[in-house]
């Protein structure tokens, strides 16, 4: 019976996408109009073969439900290195602007792959990172498989449907023009629908929990996907133009819309990138260094004033515009209380090695756990700084802000991922060991020099762009043209590209050593049950 | 941090467990909670110091009474009045005798240059270097004459714009596809104009050229093809291209023509300020 409902909406969708695509009045709603019929009308062919099959029924309640990680694992990696691919490449294109190529324009020029590269790397690495690792932690901590059954893979193969649409979208000319809200209209509606399910599933299971108590890093998964939902909802509240097109018109204008955006902004970096991390930081660091976490009532604190800080700092992205001063006074001030109860995160990661500190030597896996704390530190120190108007009026709009976006990026959310993987695939594969801990070191170097290459050539080209934006000559006349900063930071915009090829070296030798674990390492007995923890 | 290493560390746990992790009941650190405290007192203050907390009409201001929109006009209003005699002078000067005033040369100088770095370097290039369709600054070849008056009449009004009425103007016909030159006369007349400046072309291609020159580009370009300043019409027999000399450019410009655009400067920019990019660009090298 459940199969003839499937059929008759995979059917409709098939039939609806296709309409759609016949009408669509540009390329990239054509395109993704076709990819929908694609999916929905294989699915609809998927289900029908499955259609009175004799299905056999197994209690699977007493067993994890690993699949799905299995599957997210796969495609954090994939997703990894597509992103760090684009924004290689995309870095060369500054420092080189003939890659810009004259056969690619309107498709593979800075401007099409630009959100391309942000999309990739948060919300398709992260993202599939933070619901692969969530779904693991969740199982492990509750004690209970996931709720909600197959509504796992339906939120696993959704989000990739929403990567791929905005994806193709972003490269044929579909986009809000938000940063980090790039999606149009329709895959906003999709991606909603996916997120709700996930809630339900998270919620889902906590609810049935066999365990007394919520783990902590259970409240940050969860914080993180609340407060995602409802900043995606505000934050793309649009008019579609049309039914059969891509184009929508966003309901807030002018400052308003500044203002939305930027809160929407600054939270996918507080939620998404911090809090849904921390969560990962707070089951993998424990785990790997087999060591007690170090302090819970810090852990209370600190949630909660990130929580309740966080959600009021964006205003800081927006000094010196049309923002009222008084919001951007908020926002500088939210900005630096929020401070210490960042470094709360960083202080319980590394004192939780206390006790375990010769595991630095041995296991590069803590190591590469213990930088990222260390990058999560730096930046969550450098993000209030910045935040400073007096400061802001130096940095903003230089390179220092991609600077510090990527040594929290590649350095916080890039290692803390790989850290999780590296302990992932030998629990999810039934594997003893990792393949090669040599690799895993190789990677860890490759890793932190090239962050250090990234985030110190930024730095210089930042103040220095900044300091030559402001100076004046005796008369009050400014000295440059924007032509000259742009010429001055050559030489740090190739070693800035450099710096992300050894990052995608290291994050490409990471899956090769994983597939290797898969294939090669001897396997151990499955740890698939469930058994609360006692 | 100072107690932090050899304290006795195995404090309690909470007494909960979650697959295998446990958690130490450890107070918060304690310079972690004052320097948190010691940030929500210095928040308090400063929220009060400037403008911060939205009321029914109207946010709070502040006992500082800063705002960005005053400072700003505050700052702006220093540099004008900081430079207001020196631009009177500049507004009243004659402008042939701007360049010689040592003065007022190097005021506008820096002040030109300001204003070039700003508004002209995109397109006329750093210096004054030009670029293809973008005419080099710093040489003494000049389309419109390189007089200051000249240079000014230029920056004020613009080039072949409708926004201003005294804007230059002047047009080449586009010979090839208005049908004016047939293919073979306008090969004919490129190869007489490569001639002109050396290039070594067959003598009687060139003669060709050179009829067909007469009749249809010498009105403007002048019987020795040297320009015409009068129409911003180039001097074809030197080595100063504005489009590129090769035959592939010159087809393109002879057969569709061109139409370079220049805006009027003083919808942007007030008098002094055009003077002194006049006076700036006079004297990158090339000025009359």
């Amino acid at each position: 019976m459940q199969n003839y409902i499937k059929l008759i909406v995979l059917g409709l969708i098939t039939f609806l996408a296709l309409i759609g695509a016949n009408y669509a009045r540009d390329l990239a709603y054509l395109v993704n109009a076709l990819t929908v019929a694609l999916v929905a009308g294989g699915l609809f062919i998927w289900v029908l073969r499955n259609t009175d099959e004799p299905v056999q029924a197994v209690d699977l309640s007493g067993q994890y439900m690993d699949g799905v990680v299995r599957a997210g694992v796969i495609a954090t990696c994939l997703w990894g290195v597509v992103g760090f691919l684009a924004g290689t490449f995309i870095a060369f294109q500054l420092a080189f602007p003939y890659l810009n190529f004259e056969w690619s324009q309107g498709y593979l020029n800075f401007g099409r792959l630009r959100p391309l590269h942000t999309s990739a790397v948060i919300f398709a690495f992260g993202g599939n990172a933070l619901i692969a690792t969530s779904f693991y932690v969740v199982q492990r901590t509750t004690a209970a498989r996931l709720w909600g059954g197959n509504l796992a893979w339906f939120v696993f193969w959704g989000y990739q449907l929403v990567i791929v649409l905005a994806a193709t979208g972003y490269l044929l000319g579909a986009t809000q023009s938000k940063e980090y809200a790039e999606p149009e209209w329709y895959v906003d509606w999709w991606l909603t629908i996916v997120w709700l399910a996930y809630l339900a599933i998270f919620i889902g299971t906590l609810v049935k929990r066999r365990e007394p108590h919520i783990y902590v890093a259970n409240w940050f998964y969860l914080s993180f996907i609340i407060t995602v939902a409802m900043l995606h909802v505000v934050n793309n509240l649009s008019i579609p133009v049309s039914m059969f097109g891509s184009k929508s018109v966003q309901v807030f204008s002018g400052v308003q819309d500044a203002m939305t955006q930027w809160w929407y902004g600054h939270n996918a970096v507080g939620f998404f990138l911090t809090a849904g991390f921390l969560g990962m930081m707070y089951y993998f660091v424990p785990k790997q260094a087999e060591r007690p976490v170090y302090s819970y009532k810090l852990s209370i604190i600190h949630f909660w004033a990130l929580i309740f800080l966080y959600i009021w700092a964006g205003p800081h992205h927006l000094h010196y515009t049309a923002l009222p001063d008084w919001a951007s006074t908020l926002g500088m001030v939210f900005s630096i209380v929020l401070w210490m109860p960042s470094w709360g995160g960083m202080i319980n990661g590394l004192m939780t090695l206390s006790g375990a500190w010769d595991k630095l030597r041995t296991d590069p896996v803590i190591r590469m756990m213990v930088i990222s704390l260390g990058f999560y530190g730096m930046s969550t120190f450098e993000g209030p700084m910045m935040s400073i108007r007096a400061v802001n009026s130096l940095s903003h709009y230089t390179d220092w802000t991609i600077g510090h976006v990527h040594s929290g990026a590649l350095g916080w959310n890039g290692m803390i991922t790989f850290g999780a993987l590296y302990f992932l695939v030998p629990k999810l594969w039934n594997r003893e060991r990792l393949f090669s801990l040599s690799m895993v070191s190789w990677h860890f170097w490759l890793a932190t020099i090239g962050i250090i290459l990234y985030a110190a050539s930024m730095w210089v080209t930042g103040i220095m762009e900044g300091l030559m934006w402001r100076e004046v000559d005796a008369n009050g006349f400014l000295v440059n043209s924007f032509a000259d900063t742009v010429a001055a930071k050559f030489p740090m915009y190739v070693v800035r590209g450099l710096g992300g090829v050894l990052y995608i070296t290291g994050a490409i030798i990471m899956c090769y050593n994983l597939y290797m674990t898969v294939r090669r390492s001897p396997a151990v007995k499955s740890s698939h049950s469930a058994v609360p923890a006692e | 941090m100072a107690k932090k290493p050899e304290k006795k560390q195995e404090v309690e746990t909470t007494g909960h467990e979650w697959d295998g992790i446990e958690e130490l009941n450890n107070p918060l650190p304690r310079w972690w909670l004052w320097v948190f405290y010691a940030c929500i007192v210095w928040a308090i203050w400063y929220s009060i110091a400037y403008p911060a907390w939205p009321m029914v009409s109207g946010a709070t201001k502040g006992y500082m009474g800063w705002s960005t929109r005053e400072n700003v006009a505050q700052e702006i209003a220093a540099a004008e009045e900081a430079n207001s005699e020196i631009n009177a002078q500049l507004v009243a000067a004659d402008l042939s005798a701007i360049p010689g005033d040592e003065q007022l040369a190097g005021y506008a100088r820096d002040a030109g240059e300001a204003v070039f770095n700003t508004w002209c370097v995109q397109c006329h290039g750093r210096e004054g270097g030009g670029f293809v369709g973008y005419p080099t600054l710093s040489d003494d070849s000049w389309l419109w004459g390189g007089s200051m008056e000249e240079i000014h009449t230029t920056i004020a009004h613009g080039i072949r714009n409708d926004e201003d009425p005294d804007a230059r103007w002047s047009e080449m016909p586009a010979f090839g596809a208005d049908g004016l030159l047939s293919e073979e006369e306008v090969d004919q007349v490129i190869n007489y104009v490569m001639s002109l400046s050396g290039e070594p072309k067959d003598a009687a291609v060139v003669e060709a050229g050179a009829e067909v020159f007469e009749i249809n580009c010498a009105a403007c370009h002048g019987e020795n093809a040297e320009g015409m300043v009068a129409m911003g019409a180039p001097n074809l027999s030197d080595a100063i291209w504005l489009y590129g000399g090769g035959y592939d450019a010159l087809y393109e410009t002879i057969w569709n023509s061109r139409f370079g655009v220049m805006p009027p400067w003083t919808e942007r920019l007030d008098e002094a300020e055009v003077r002194a990019v006049s006076a700036y660009v006079h004297q990158l090298g090339g000025g009359e």
